[in-house]
């Protein structure tokens, strides 16, 4: 019937990705919403029905507080320093030359490093006895200092470690915006402003205001998942006090196999992200296109 | 007048070299970590070691766990990235050639997937998992993997195939070539960058993950890379130097790569946000 077989190809190339994806991503998210209202070690039947009781524990618990503050802490300081940083790198290296690339790839190469190597390496740079801290501390000839276990500053040094690695990713986005930039318009901008810096802020920052509006949706969305690496650096210590939302969720819920608890974090995490982006691209995003 | 542009390049400079400063220095760090002693590490973290130690790498990498542990990371990865990029493309040519009823419906469905990090849904997966007796077993991590990466191969894919030459297309049609046999000639063919793109993006994210393998595998000797390592931190938690060089030993395959790859990483980088 058909001869150009255009059901045999649907029938054949559309199932795999459908299946997969319901099955492992679409599934257990329902699943979560449905366990989230019992209690459940993962054994035997699902009866103990707990109504909302879950949730209103996870509200309540001062720790799960400090993670989301925690979390809103990792946006704020994507936002004023991370996306400042590397928008200035970007715009000091986006001309393609042989020296800026070079710089665009060490700047890059923390991207592509696991998480959990990246804490590895910090963990060792912040650790009181060998890394930077205690140079700085023997220099000074103060005693050694603990940041990772200090609670005041550990997070600090959480926060470093997460501009270190992706701080090249945001400049990459910018680099790509300002090289579609056409030429013609930077000269004629050229002969109008006198210092580079009413070209940077009247004209370029403009230009690629849509990269940058996408940057921090990327930073909102990424903040909300960190989790490999908080393990290595502080595994939510001292006094689970640095704890994100998903490394909250993994020691609070799954090492202890509260399958209907972690699975109430998890939904709360997911209306979370949901309400974010959904918020983010009808005042941002939206609107920035029809104007 | 004339010393403002020196200025400004020696401006330039200085901030470009304490930016670069502090990517290196920590890598550097743990690279030359590697060779000291604990004493030496002490005393002078940074410096370069008194003697080039060989013992702590040595050690590391006559150790077949170590092997072990990069070939099961190796083979989680491959699968994923085949995997991905078979049922991906497949399903993005289907969206981008073929007009049925419900296809932009079943589109969106499939795009929820990028909205979400996929911990938030890992005890539920876990138990699924579980349930279809695949903890402890590859495809148990690769299987996951590759649905939480469809989302954003299908976007890549099909902005793709809609720009390959639709003549080409046109021209296979009249000479009898069916959809499923175009696929598969033609369009993989031509793919090869954007399979190319998605393909670095699945792997690395795969290489690198830890929260999946953490909760699937259980066995030791099945230990995917980013475990393995978390292992021996436990085993030698104040032994700096075999920590270092394990981990500067990990590094240097993913910095290889890195600048084997680049090209599709900034391509990936690029397309996804100038599309946006």
């Amino acid at each position: 019937m058909y001869r150009d077989g255009k059901l045999t190809t649907i029938l054949l190339f559309l199932p795999p990705a459908l299946l997969l994806f319901t099955l492992f991503v679409v599934t257990p998210i329902l699943n979560a919403a449905h366990l989230s209202l019992y209690r459940w070690s993962g054994f035997g039947e699902v009866t103990d029905y707990v109504g909302l009781k879950n949730y209103s524990t996870l509200f309540a618990h001062s720790i799960f507080h400090q993670s989301m503050w925690n979390s809103v802490k990792i946006i704020l300081a994507s936002i004023l320093l991370q996306i400042p940083l590397a928008l200035g790198l970007a715009l000091l290296i986006y001309r393609k030359t042989p020296t800026n690339t070079l710089f665009r790839l060490v700047f890059l190469a923390p991207y592509i490093l696991a998480e959990i190597a990246s804490g590895l390496i910090w963990s060792f740079m912040f650790d009181g006895d060998y890394g930077v801290s205690a140079q700085v501390a023997s220099a000074l000839s103060m005693p050694s200092f603990y940041i990772l276990a200090d609670k005041q500053f550990a997070f600090l040094a959480i926060i470093t470690v997460i501009v270190w690695k992706y701080f090249g990713f945001h400049m990459m986005i910018f680099i790509a915006a300002l090289q579609s930039v056409p030429g013609e318009l930077l000269e004629a901008a050229s002969l109008d402003c006198r210092k580079s810096w009413q070209i940077v802020a009247f004209v370029k920052l403009p230009l690629i205001s849509h990269a940058i509006k996408l940057s921090v949706f990327f930073s909102i969305i990424g903040s909300l998942q960190v989790f490999d690496i908080i393990i290595p650096l502080t595994n939510g210590g001292p006094s689970n006090s640095t704890h994100s939302i998903v490394s909250y969720l993994y020691t609070f819920g799954l090492t202890r196999l509260n399958v209907g608890y972690g699975s109430a974090v998890g939904v709360a995490l997911f209306l979370f992200c949901v309400f974010t982006a959904l918020t983010y691209k009808r005042l941002v995003i939206r609107e920035g296109k029809s104007a | 007048m004339s010393s403002k542009p020196g200025m400004a390049t020696l401006g330039r400079a200085a901030v470009l070299s304490i930016a670069a400063a502090f990517v290196i220095l920590p890598l550097v760090a743990t690279f030359l970590g590697g060779f000291k002693t604990i004493g030496e590490l002490r005393s002078s973290p940074f410096g370069l070691p008194p003697h080039w130690d060989m013992s702590y790498y040595g050690e590391i990498l006559h150790n077949p766990q170590f092997w072990s542990y990069l070939q099961s990371s190796l083979f989680v990865s491959l699968s994923a990235v085949l995997l991905t990029l078979l049922c991906a493309s497949m399903a993005a040519y289907v969206f981008a050639h073929i007009r049925f009823f419900g296809s932009k419906m079943l589109l969106s469905y499939l795009l929820l997937g990028m909205m979400f990090p996929f911990a938030t849904a890992i005890l539920p997966l876990f138990i699924k998992i579980r349930d279809l007796g695949l903890l402890d077993n590859y495809l148990g991590v690769i299987l996951p993997q590759t649905a939480f990466s469809m989302a954003f191969a299908i976007v890549l894919f099909k902005s793709f195939f809609e720009q390959l030459p639709h003549e080409l297309f046109e021209a296979a049609y009249v000479e009898g070539c069916s959809y499923t046999r175009f696929f598969f000639q033609f369009t993989l063919p031509l793919s090869t960058p954007i399979l190319a793109t998605v393909g670095t993006f699945v792997f690395v994210q795969s290489w690198n993950n830890y929260l999946l393998p953490l909760v699937v595998i259980n066995s030791r000797e099945m230990f995917t890379w980013p475990l393995g390592m978390m292992q021996f931190r436990g085993e030698f938690i104040v032994e700096w130097n075999k920590i270092l060089a394990f981990v500067s030993l990990t590094i240097f395959p993913a910095i290889v790569f890195f600048l084997a790859a680049q090209k599709y990483i900034v391509a990936g980088l690029t397309r996804g946000s100038v599309k946006g």
